[in-house]
């Protein structure tokens, strides 16, 4: 067949809205485009004349899904910036925040977005019609995280008690206590996940990515850590501008993200997994394996897996700092404004999370910048689609914009953070 | 779970516009219901709606809509009768909205034996935006028809 065309108009199951256009002439694919038309919401130039104490609150209203994870970025920006360091029990507690957001986001991805991709259901309503009991554990691992959420930040969405130095307030043992009996139930529910998804069919797709994530000497990263690649890259958040361009592409109002030597990288659970597999907990090393992982993964199919992985380290990390947990003296360490510049990354559920501020003599935001993850794999999900397309031609039209469709979901694309739905096109000629 | 009686869940986002129409409603209606009824406010993430409606008696849910009625035109959904429209299903800037949290919740057996939804037509939703006068005016409306419904809902149960 020479020719052929498939088309989505409206990618679903994923945070925003764009398409697809994948153009394929006699049997080889000849471009495959993600377009990204959700209106750009200028957060950048919102932030400025704005004080550097407003920019976890502002900037947390960017995703429903990662709130977490701009507050975390900027904090840590803003840190950077006035020569402050959070450390202990404060530190322990951002961990713990991080921790619900990654169980409460991957948890939602998985079940609710992903899964359906593997078990043939045009989304999640379908599955839980025949498969209510995993339907119902995938909430039941959510509400978790959303505790988690509710009890260290105020609220579970969009949570308020995050501030630059600290917390405003932070909880006594007893408060965390109900989590704890919360989590060991979760846990259990994660490994459930991680054997489950280690069973589903994954076409067997891999491709040489050069994976980009944090590390630390002794974490699997959340707030802190180089920012280093599978091929030598090792740099401080503060270098992030000299090794990655950001450029506008006319498909999409999130720019892309690219290395300087013009390579896409490939940022989230795939590679965070990949570089830091012997951080991971006993419980998710030994489960990861079980479930048919190696020390790396480089099937974006298996990312179900990954994430499912995730959320059992995140449950298993979250109950260690609960147990180890002393309330701090004070909620906050002091914080002078003084004219700098800051910069920070953090792990958010989709990957790394860029952000650099410059800040004036009295501490108001004289410059913003802010990469998303979603922004940064774009070119990555467009190569993906270009790589393995090809190899599922000889599916019908419906079952391969199917595959297209599930590739993209791949990624968890978060499209309401890149631009600051998704449609599929797809030219066979 | 035990039957937790009537719910009111009130959707919106207060710095979203008209979005904020639930919010608003909420506010009035705490002081104006029956000890009892609990009024819910959440942003429309379908898991946390599910959990919401988890269990609960009777359900009301408000919500903002860009059904391309009049601003400020109040539509009635009976939710245990039917799907909503698919136009209610978009409202959410997230994949999973009001609507679907409603069909998850039949799906899995989960939907309260009573489930009425009112939405509100909205004309602005920008960011920072104050409701527009004709969804300002509807939130006292909206209130009025919850405070008697519920109330004659109440009244026929006992």
């Amino acid at each position: 067949m020479a020719r052929r065309t498939i088309k989505v108009d409206y990618l679903a199951r994923v945070e925003g809205e764009g398409g697809l256009k994948v153009v394929v002439r006699d049997g080889k694919v000849r471009s495959a485009e993600l377009s990204i038309f959700e209106p750009p919401r200028f957060f950048e130039a919102f932030l400025r004349g704005r004080a550097f104490t407003e920019a976890p609150d502002i900037t947390a209203r960017i995703c429903g899904i990662c709130p977490v994870a701009y507050q975390m970025s900027a904090v840590h920006a803003m840190e950077n910036a006035l020569g402050v360091r959070v450390d202990g029990p404060l530190r322990d507690l951002r961990r713990l925040l991080y921790c619900g957001e990654w169980i409460e986001s991957h948890a939602l991805h998985i079940y609710m977005l992903h899964a359906p991709d593997f078990l043939g259901y045009d989304g999640a309503i379908d599955m839980a019609r025949e498969h209510g009991d995993i339907v119902r554990r995938g909430l039941a691992l959510k509400q978790a995280g959303n505790r988690i959420l509710a009890q260290l930040g105020g609220r579970e969405i969009h949570p308020i008690n995050v501030r630059v130095g600290g917390f405003y307030r932070v909880p006594t043992r007893r408060e965390l206590k109900p989590l704890e009996e919360t989590l060991k139930g979760a846990r259990d529910l994660a490994v459930q996940t991680v054997r489950w998804v280690g069973r589903l069919d994954f076409p067997e797709r891999e491709r040489d990515y050069t994976f980009i994530a944090l590390r630390h000497p002794d974490e699997y990263p959340f707030n802190e850590g180089h920012i280093i690649s599978n091929r030598g890259l090792d740099i401080m958040a503060s270098e992030f501008d000299d090794h990655v361009e950001e450029m506008h592409v006319e498909r999409s109002t999130a720019l892309h993200a690219r290395l300087r030597d013009g390579t896409a990288y490939l940022v989230g659970p795939l590679a965070r997994y990949s570089l830091n597999f012997e951080r991971l907990s006993p419980l998710a090393q030994t489960e990861a394996r079980d479930a048919g992982l190696g020390e790396t993964c480089t099937n974006p199919y298996r990312s179900i897996v990954v994430r499912a992985v995730e959320v059992l380290y995140a449950c298993d990390e979250a109950l260690r700092i609960i147990d180890g947990y002393t309330p701090p003296e004070r909620p906050t360490v002091p914080v002078e404004a003084r004219e700098a510049a800051g910069f920070a990354a953090t792990e958010a559920p989709r990957g790394l999370l860029y952000h650099r501020y410059r800040l004036s003599s009295e501490g108001s935001i004289e410059e913003a910048r802010i990469v998303p993850p979603t922004s940064q794999n774009q070119a990555s999900i467009e190569e993906d689609l270009a790589g393995f397309v090809g190899g599922f031609l000889d599916l019908p039209d419906e079952a391969l914009r199917h595959r297209c469709e599930q590739t993209v979901r791949n990624y968890d694309p978060c499209i309401s953070c890149a631009a600051h739905f998704l449609r599929l096109e797809m030219d066979r000629g | 779970m035990p039957a937790r009686g009537c719910i009111v869940i009130c959707i919106g986002n207060p710095d979203r516009g008209d979005d904020g129409l639930g919010p608003a409603v909420a506010r009035q209606l705490r002081s104006r219901l029956a000890a009892g009824v609990e009024v819910i406010e959440l942003d429309g993430e379908a898991t946390a709606l599910l959990a919401a409606l988890d269990g609960a008696g009777s359900a009301y849910l408000v919500d903002a809509c860009a059904g391309g009625a009049a601003p400020g035109t109040v539509h009635r959904f009976d939710a245990v009768d039917a799907a909503l429209p698919e136009a209610m299903y978009d409202l959410s800037t997230h994949g999973l909205g009001l609507g679907a949290a409603i069909e998850l919740a039949r799906a899995l057996g989960q939907l309260p034996p009573r489930c009425t939804v009112l939405a509100v037509e909205g004309r602005d939703f920008n960011i920072g935006a104050p409701l527009s006068p004709p969804v300002a005016a509807a939130v006292n409306d909206v209130c009025r028809r919850l405070q008697a419904e519920i109330a004659e809902t109440e009244m026929s149960d006992a």
